[in-house]
């Protein structure tokens, strides 16, 4: 329970960070809001050498609208509590602060940020799903400067993703959903645990949570709708493609299972059928 | 009027809520300055040799005074519970071979606390990896054994002298048979397991987080051969225990034993995931029931086999079955019962009491018994069990499990539940459903319960000193690890002595206080040491009346108490002389030590309804209502009760859907962690419905019994029994706990597979 030792900064601005970040390169974590870094540490599967804290760099913490792009951008150390709470993403963007509102109990979600947990890569968290639903951009800035890459290409593997040792998420950028229709269906034993399966709908846009490596889309339902079959039987393709893990939770039969009735619920809530 | 049967809110809790409780972690006493701080080097293999432990790049480490291996022990291996098989000892620190995932094999002992885990990576231990026998079922075979100079896997038998008869059943009409397993549980308590010692020439002072006291001191005495005055074992807040604080574990005594090679104090608290491994855990039995009867409905026949998982070393697991054939029959007068149980030792966790410690095994055996009996016979479950239940003017009643129930009302107890939960609606709603082919179905589950409280340990001590000030104090030798003695305890002695509560000190768990007592498990607190206060104080009065005899010139007799006053006073004449208890207290000490012996225990008892909805397609089961009439006589303070039953319920319900402990077959735990066990949240309950009923006992002055356990004993079945329920409609009879919702689609998904 008690981490190996490790050198800490927490620089005053992001330009220090990043800095710091190309000068420790591999040897340093990334801290924000530590719900994952931290267990990880105390029970010794990972040790990082050097942990640079941007939990408290008032310049992620935001969220604004861009009207010229018609997107919202949301500052990479917003907490989750703040994105639940915020008026201006229901109004915009009304899949992400539901989701956002499903992520642990409220101690984790006054801690930990969105930028973290797309980050961290874990394919069983909520928002990375939710973010891959709504067509979302990761901004991530490096010594190199700025690039935006589509959500839908940012992941390469449970915990890997393509930023750079020496990159930080800065930014997220989600499209204005407009009157779009939504549901988030995330099924759990108990109301804190990760998703045994989630399903996250943003129009006929789908996001699948801890059905493979990474946060994936059911493409296959996406194409059914698109040629215009009905919900159900576009539902009973959400497992194509993915790679349901295997835990004390589900069996990759039960998940199969699952994430078509998920599926099923969630577009028929989006579509007002439920 | 007297303060008995009132809300008196907790008077232990500002201290709780605000300032915050002192646990043994938390102990400033100077006498623990300089401590050395305790890490424990545990085993990651389930069954091993260890052919060598290298500690020298840990002694290099920063910090570190000694690292100690089972070489540099004197003290001989230990059997922990004494019933069981004798070649079954545990090392203090495993120095030959190890026989589950977290047994301790070496003791790092470091300045700082944070300086332990780094040492402890650098003790260089090398294994020759054994066969792990997993499974208790496996165990039973003996082909792997885990003390081979045992030659047996079984640490104890009981009811094993006769071989089943294989016609026993023949007279039935109607008889079933179902294997069901009460899946192994961890106890979890808020505060982890700790320990702190330091010597005062050759007397050790220990302090431990625990539920007994005085029990902990003989334990760790006799295992570091001392005498019993050469320990003091203290218990300072106490944060949960659930059964898994219940006597001391070999690692008390090692602190106890390292200060004093070290001269100095030494201080452990695990981490949550060794506590996750190193506690005791609970349950753990594979049953097989076995229940016949008539066409009608009237059972005449159950068999009861136990296997009983004792983990790595037998603990107080191995009594679990005793109690569990004991209360096999539950609430029904069956003309014949028997029961076999074989305790096996297994490659995992050591198993002991966990809140109901062998009755919730029975009642869960016996009321899937009555569910499957009922529709095999295509009756309605709780018409069967009314049935069944011991009628009202049988007690005292002999059952056939050995037991002699004190007193119940059975049937009118299953009838309130029924009543307040509605139950005829709620089968007209759920036939409704079932036409509609609704995704969501209704499950109703009932249970009838009966159990045994302040079993085996009936008599017990207590103190009251009124002070010339006029503040009292009880000494007891129960002690809370959350119930509220401290209330309950100042009630009772209020009540007798008319002093205000707040002048009331309760206090517990120090062995030099109180040398002697039994601590709180199986609910014995208030039928034993609450009775034993309320005698104590009565006696006080009689001595207080002695002694102001001759100050009021009249006779004991003509005296009494003045409640308002606490004081005596002369009977029936107002404006009469009278002496304060505390002026009586100035002139000469005014103190009684009592034992209240009530010789048997008493059998509290309840009935239970649970309604679920189960999602048919996904297999997740939500809890829409529990309904608890919980029986156990009359109630000293009605908000402590319920708090106990609404913890019950919660463990109840969670044994039910929730939890498991599960280890994979090398023996590795896969639910190490909350995020993989599974602790339920407020969230995935009802608020309780909870119904009143009050039978006392005849055992005791004040007919009291214990509640500490109902709730967990009553609601297991109801909400199992409700999940099968919902899905009886499918053909299916039974689903094993926890009833997740993978093994809830399973089971559905099977069925329908089946039918297909």
């Amino acid at each position: 329970m008690i981490p190996l030792a490790f050198d800490y900064a927490r620089p005053d601005t992001l330009d220090d960070a990043i800095a710091l970040l190309a000068e420790k390169g591999e040897d340093a974590s990334v801290l924000a809001g530590g719900h994952s870094l931290i267990p990880v540490m105390k029970v010794r599967l990972g040790a990082p050498e050097f942990l640079i804290d941007i939990g408290r760099l008032p310049e992620l913490s935001y969220i604004r609208l861009d009207e010229a792009a018609g997107e919202v951008a949301i500052g990479a150390g917003t907490k989750h509590r703040d994105v639940v709470n915020s008026e201006l993403l229901a109004a915009e963007v009304p899949l992400l602060p539901a989701v956002a509102r499903t992520v642990g109990d409220p101690q984790i979600r006054a801690r930990g940020t969105l930028g973290g947990t797309l980050a961290h890569a874990d394919p069983a968290a909520d928002l990375p799903a939710a973010v891959l639903a709504l067509d979302g951009t990761v901004v991530l800035q490096g010594p190199r400067g700025k690039r935006s890459v589509p959500i839908g290409e940012f992941y390469t593997g449970v915990f890997t993703s393509v930023r750079e040792p020496d990159e930080l998420i800065v930014e997220i950028r989600i499209p204005r959903c407009g009157d779009r229709g939504w549901a988030y269906e995330k099924f759990t034993r108990r109301s804190n645990d990760w998703g045994i399966v989630g399903v996250a709908v943003s129009g006929d846009r789908i996001g699948l949570v801890n059905m493979g490596s990474t946060a994936l889309r059911a493409t296959a339902t996406e194409q059914a709708l698109a040629e215009g079959r009905p919900i159900a039987e576009a539902a009973a393709l959400a497992a194509e493609g993915t790679e349901p893990p295997s835990d004390t939770h589900g069996t990759p039969e039960y998940r199969t299972h699952l994430v078509q009735v998920l599926t099923r619920r969630a577009l028929e809530t989006a579509h007002g059928q439920r | 009027m007297s303060i008995l049967g009132t809300r008196v809110v907790r008077t232990e809790d500002p201290v709780f809520l605000t300032r915050g409780a002192t646990y043994t972690d938390d102990l400033t006493d100077e006498r623990l300055t300089g401590a050395l701080h305790l890490t424990l080097v545990r085993s990651p293999l389930a069954h091993a040799e260890i052919t060598s432990i290298d500690t020298s790049a840990a002694l290099e480490s920063p910090g570190v005074v000694a690292v100690v291996t089972g070489a540099d022990l004197d003290i001989a291996p230990a059997l922990l519970f004494p019933g069981a098989n004798k070649a079954m000892t545990r090392q203090f620190l495993a120095s030959d071979r190890v026989r589950f995932v977290g047994e301790p094999v070496a003791a790092v002992l470091t300045e700082e606390f944070y300086q332990g885990e780094d040492a402890a990576e650098l003790v260089d231990v090398e294994y020759e990896p054994l066969t792990a026998v997993i499974d208790p079922l496996e165990a039973v075979r003996d082909e792997t054994l885990l003390f081979p100079e045992a030659g047996t896997n079984t640490a104890a038998a009981y009811g094993h002298g006769t071989e089943p008869d294989p016609s026993w059943f023949d007279g039935c009409e109607a008889v079933v048979t179902q294997d069901i397993v009460n899946q192994r549980l961890a106890a979890a308590p808020l505060e982890t397991r700790a320990a702190s010692a330091f010597w005062e020439g050759d007397r050790v002072t220990i302090y431990l987080s625990n539920q007994n006291a005085q029990g902990g001191r003989d334990e760790i005495a006799g295992w570091l051969g001392l005498d019993k005055d050469k320990v003091r074992v203290v218990l300072p807040d106490v944060g949960g225990g659930f059964g898994a604080k219940i006597g001391s574990d070999p690692e008390f005594a090692l602190v106890a034993w390292l200060a004093r090679r070290q001269g100095r104090p030494v201080r452990w608290n695990e981490s949550r995931s060794e506590n996750m491994t190193g506690m005791v855990q609970g349950r753990a039995q594979r049953q097989t029931v076995t229940i016949g009867g008539t066409r009608e409905g009237r059972v005449t026949h159950y068999r009861l086999d136990v296997v009983q998982d004792l983990g790595a070393y037998p603990r107080l697991g191995t009594a679990l079955p005793v109690f569990t054939r004991m209360m096999a029959p539950g609430t029904y007068d069956i003309e014949n019962v028997e029961s076999r149980a074989r305790a096996v030792v297994t490659n995992t966790t050591s198993v002991a009491a966990y809140r109901g410690a062998g009755r919730p095994e029975a009642t869960a055996a016996i009321e899937r018994a009555m569910d499957l009996f009922a529709a095999e016979i295509g009756k309605d479950p709780a018409e069967v069990r009314r049935l069944n239940v011991v009628a009202p003017d049988k007690f005292p009643f002999q059952t056939k499990g050995g037991a002699e129930y004190d007193s119940g009302e059975y049937a009118k107890a299953l009838d309130l539940a029924l009543t307040e939960a509605g139950y005829e609606r709620l089968r007209a709603e759920q036939k409704a459903r079932r036409e509609r082919g609704d995704v969501r179905q209704l499950g109703i589950g009932v249970s009838s319960y009966v159990e045994i409280t302040g079993g085996g340990a009936y008599a017990e001590n207590a103190s009251v000193e009124v002070h010339d000030d006029g503040s009292v104090t009880v000494l007891t030798g129960t002690s809370p690890h959350g119930q509220g003695h401290a209330t309950a305890w100042a009630m009772l002695a209020s009540d007798q002595l008319g002093v205000p509560l707040e002048k009331v000190t309760v206090k517990h768990g120090d062995t030099d206080l109180v040398p002697q007592g039994g601590g709180t498990m199986g609910s014995r607190s208030l039928q034993t040491g609450g009775v034993a206060v309320h005698q104590a104080s009565a006696e006080l009065i009689d001595l207080a009346k002695q002694r102001a005899a001759d100050l009021l010139e009249a006779s004991v007799d003509d005296l009494e108490l003045d409640p308002a006053n606490a004081a005596i006073t002369v009977k029936g004449v107002p404006g009469a002389k009278s002496v304060t208890l505390a002026e009586l207290a100035a002139a000469e000490p005014l103190k009684v030590d009592t034992t209240w012996d009530g010789e048997k225990p008493t059998f509290p008892f309840g009935a239970h309804v649970c309604v679920v909805e189960v999602d048919t397609e996904s297999g997740k089961v939500t809890v829409e209502r529990i309904v608890a009439v919980d029986d156990a006589g009359p109630i000293l303070n009605p908000l402590l009760c319920e708090g106990q039953r609404h913890g019950g319920i919660a463990q109840g319900i969670a044994q039910a859907l929730l939890e498991e402990v599960l280890f994979d077959e090398e023996g590795q735990p896969l639910t190490g962690t909350f995020a993989d066990y599974g602790i339920p949240s407020a969230a995935e309950l009802p608020s309780f419905d909870l119904v009143e009923m009050t039978t006392p006992t005849p055992i005791n002055p004040m007919g009291y019994k214990g509640i500490g356990e109902a709730g967990t004993i009553g609601s297991t079945p109801a909400t199992q029994s409700a999940v099968i329920d919902a899905l009886s409609h499918l053909g299916i009879t039974h689903i094993d706990m926890p009833l997740t919702p993978l093994r809830v689609w399973e089971a559905i998904h099977s069925a329908a597979e089946g039918s297909k």
